[in-house]
């Protein structure tokens, strides 16, 4: 049976990782490399690195980076931030990631999903939708969830799912960095919208958000954090033993 | 030395560096000098059939390949790479592979239950078929493995040495003689992965 995936997210500016972490053993707590090994020991199932660097230079750091890590850690890598070209999928997929998420650069020109699959295939491709509630309605926003793009979420994922997206990670504005677990209400509603793989992202707190976002909604198929993971306050071999003991199956 | 077979498709970046991680030199290559004096050889392999068989065959890889196979080199495809050493593919269409494992490839929509997701993607468990075949010599039943394929094996029963469960039974891995095929991502799977990779370098 397909196990559901647990996915730390790290931010990465200037070839750093933003937020601070504190982990025993672990020499270098910014370097995005350290800590893409530390998570990959622990069980994590796959990776994803999110560029949130605004210069060329922090660019050139985060491909250096990318091949570092792709030397020493052997489970999938996504990367995200920045990407608004079919070049900048070439950029780093050829330093070792294996799948592309793609946000504002989508919802600029939605012929890049498209292309992108075409070249790399639909396994390749992720859309990354950040979706917030408006008078009761899920709209997609962009630039890190500033600007409303007046878009409706459910429509906006369909159709880059129909133009080649191979995966959806659904951030929920609303729960993001509440703590209260995960947007069910809204996830079920992307997984009855599409048939490929959904992630939830946005709100966990707690080892119980993960058996509750996977008891309550079968169809998701897996669950992304970053403070929770970074901050120590939930450890991926824990959250995996407790979700295996309730049983939801995951690779241990 | 490994040589890897290069043919124009996919990243071969994490594949080279899987084998530098467990101590064994691997050159991504297509000179046929060097395949033939390599230990083993490794097909990779992404995208469609059609494509990819069409590039080996026009590098000149294709009959490199097999003449290597029949002289009893170990050789491992890998994903779209174990699809290539079958008879034939009907990914969209009907094309002839290399013919070195016996069956053929078919969409996993004929035999799924149709409200699971297509691709079949993410860790799934091995199942061994037969004695344990020395590719698996440091595994044990039910490791994890990546997936990511939307076609399968299929009428390979005689070749198969592990399946994996998505609903239906799915060839995971084949062997006939000194060729094997890996329908799973070794280089992706973790520590599972590189001991894979580790014990067919020992062959």
């Amino acid at each position: 049976m397909i196990t559901k995936r647990i996915i730390p997210c790290l931010d990465v500016r200037d070839g750093r990782v933003v937020k601070g972490v504190n982990f025993e053993g672990l020499s270098d707590v910014s370097s995005p490399v350290e800590l893409a090994d530390f998570y990959s020991k622990c069980g994590a199932d796959e990776l994803v690195f999110y560029d949130i660097t605004a210069s060329a230079e922090g660019r050139a750091l985060f491909t250096d980076i990318l091949t570092e890590t792709a030397k020493r850690v052997f489970i999938p890598l996504t990367v995200g931030g920045g990407i608004n070209t079919v070049a900048d999928f070439d950029r780093v997929l050829k330093c070792g990631a294996d799948k592309v998420s793609v946000n504002s650069g989508a919802i600029r020109n939605p012929d890049l999903i498209y292309e992108a699959a075409k070249k790399y295939g639909d396994q390749c491709v992720v859309i990354s939708a950040d979706v917030k509630r408006v008078d009761g309605v899920f709209r997609v926003f962009a630039k890190g969830g500033r600007e409303n793009t007046g878009m409706e979420a459910i429509e906006w994922i369909k159709r880059c799912v129909g133009n080649g997206a191979g995966e959806v990670v659904l951030n929920s504005i609303d729960t993001d960095g509440v703590k209260g677990g995960f947007d069910l209400e809204m996830l079920d509603a992307v997984c009855e919208a599409v048939n490929v793989p959904v992630i939830a992202s946005g709100g966990a707190g707690c080892i119980d958000d993960f058996t509750k976002l996977f008891k309550t909604l079968p169809k998701v198929d897996a669950g992304l954090a970053a403070s929770i993971f970074h901050f120590g306050e939930v450890s991926i071999s824990d959250l995996k033993k407790e979700l295996k003991n309730q049983g939801i199956p995951v690779r241990i | 030395m490994i040589a890897i077979i290069d043919y124009g498709v996919g990243n071969l970046f994490s594949l080279k560096s899987s084998f530098a991680a467990i101590g064994i030199e691997a050159v991504v290559t297509n000179d046929k000098d060097v395949i033939e004096k390599a230990d083993k050889i490794i097909l990779p392999g992404v995208g469609a059939f059609e494509d990819a068989i069409k590039k080996l065959k026009d590098s000149g890889m294709a009959d490199v390949v097999i003449s290597e196979a029949k002289k009893g080199k170990p050789m491992m495809g890998i994903c779209l790479g174990m699809q290539l050493l079958f008879d034939k593919s009907y990914e969209y269409g009907e094309f002839e592979g290399l013919g070195l494992i016996k069956g053929e490839i078919r969409p996993i929509s004929d035999v799924i239950d149709k409200n699971l997701k297509i691709p079949h993607i993410g860790w799934n468990a091995l199942s061994f078929k037969g004695e344990k075949s020395p590719i698996f010599k440091y595994l044990k039943e039910g490791d994890h493995v990546y997936f990511v394929h939307s076609f399968y094996g299929a009428n390979c029963d005689e070749s198969t040495i592990a399946t994996t469960e998505y609903s239906a039974e799915l060839t995971a891995a084949v062997a006939k003689d000194n060729v094997y095929g890996c329908q799973f991502h070794p280089e992706k799977s973790g520590d599972v992965g590189l001991s894979i990779l580790k014990a067919f370098c020992e062959l």
